[in-house]
């Protein structure tokens, strides 16, 4: 193994440059180094000036994310030794702006999670003395999949449809409303319903089944949008057929 | 965030960059193939009512070189269309038999079944 790999890294400096350039860097060429790794290794021995997002270093945080070799990855899970003999190109999450070399801005993304309120939602709160609210392992297994979301955008990145069509609210956030609404707990599918069925809801996935394949957790956002057609349309047809007492 | 920030354009020809998305744009397009055999067939339908010189007639047509290679391409993306739909659907549909979930393969594997059913059917009307 070459004891070197280039790095082919996007630089964009707002207040100099009107578009991204490459920088290449070399870095040593470890078995057990990251993309991360050597992202840290230019940072300190190299060149300060290069910006770049990161926090845990364990697939956890989700911040990590950029294209390495026009893939969207978590670059605390990607070995550099899988691109050996290189270089390898790293770039920022793609369908983001970029607001200075690897760093997105993730104001849409912040904006729509909230829209379908990922969150519990309650007819009627219960009283703290009536204490938990209790959940067979069955109930759990119904969303636990989904639950596995770690918001690191990389579905957004891999996605098409949000790419050509920013208003999509895209993979991530219908994949997050799903896990509440088969939450046993939960009594919110109405409410969210509501917001996912507009055009630019799960009527906007085409099913080009690339978030999942990104997804470094396994969380299946295509399988979502597309169960949550599923009952948007059955709800559609309840709507049309039955009197309002029955729905 | 700023006005500063850089937004890439997206070429029209992204879907060509990547395997997975040009398959995709071919599915899609499949849908196209599938309205034209549909037309198709609704022609030879129309040409058996109208007896046996209309029928000689689609034949005598469906024999020209053009109309031979275009079927022949809309028959490949029929198969793409199938396969691609059917090892999507478990995504799309969870099915559970007395509380346990029905694993991909058996959902996929029951598709194919299906498809093997009608078209004997078929089969079994067309040639009795």
């Amino acid at each position: 193994m070459d004891d070197q790999i280039r790095l082919r890294v996007t630089r964009y400096r707002p207040d100099k440059d009107r578009e991204p350039t490459w920088q290449d860097y070399d870095v040593p060429l470890r078995e057990e180094w990251t993309v991360l790794d050597a992202l840290n290794h230019v940072k300190s021995d190299i060149d300060t000036t290069l910006a770049f997002r990161w926090s845990c270093r364990m697939g956890i945080c989700g911040s990590c994310g950029m294209n390495v070799e026009g893939e969207p990855r978590l670059t605390c899970a990607t070995f550099l030794s899988d691109y050996a003999p290189g270089p390898v190109r790293v770039e920022p999450l793609g369908n983001f702006p970029v607001a200075r070399d690897l760093v997105v801005d993730i104001e849409d993304f912040m904006e729509k999670l909230p829209r379908v309120k990922p969150w519990i939602i309650r007819d009627e709160e219960q009283p703290v003395d009536d204490g938990e609210y209790l959940q067979t392992p069955e109930e759990l297994d119904a969303y636990k999949q989904f639950s596995m979301c770690i918001n690191c955008m990389l579905c957004y990145a891999a996605c098409p449809v949000y790419g050509l069509d920013p208003d999509f609210v895209g993979p991530a956030a219908i994949a997050l409303a799903e896990r509440y609404d088969l939450d046993s707990r939960d009594q919110g599918a109405r409410e969210r319903l509501d917001v996912l069925i507009e055009h630019e809801g799960v009527y906007g996935c085409t099913f080009v089944g690339e978030c999942t394949r990104v997804c470094p957790k396994h969380v299946d956002p295509a399988g979502a949008i597309q169960r949550y057609k599923l009952k948007a349309a059955q709800q559609s047809v309840k709507a049309f057929l039955l009197p309002r007492a029955l729905r | 965030m700023s006005d500063l920030s850089y937004r890439r354009p997206i070429s029209v020809w992204w879907w060509t960059r990547k395997r997975t998305y040009f398959l995709f744009v071919m599915r899609e397009l499949s849908s196209l193939f599938i309205a034209w055999l549909v037309l198709y067939l609704l022609l030879l339908i129309r040409a058996v009512d109208r007896g046996p010189a209309a029928y000689a007639d689609f034949l005598d047509r469906a024999a020209s070189p053009w109309l031979v290679v275009l079927n022949v391409v809309a028959f490949g993306f029929v198969l793409l269309h199938t396969v691609t739909w059917f090892s999507l659907t478990p995504q799309a549909m969870v099915v559970s038999v007395r509380g346990r979930r029905v694993p991909g393969a058996a959902i996929i594997a029951g598709q194919y079944a299906g498809l093997v059913v009608v078209s004997a059917i078929v089969y079994w009307l067309v040639t009795r």
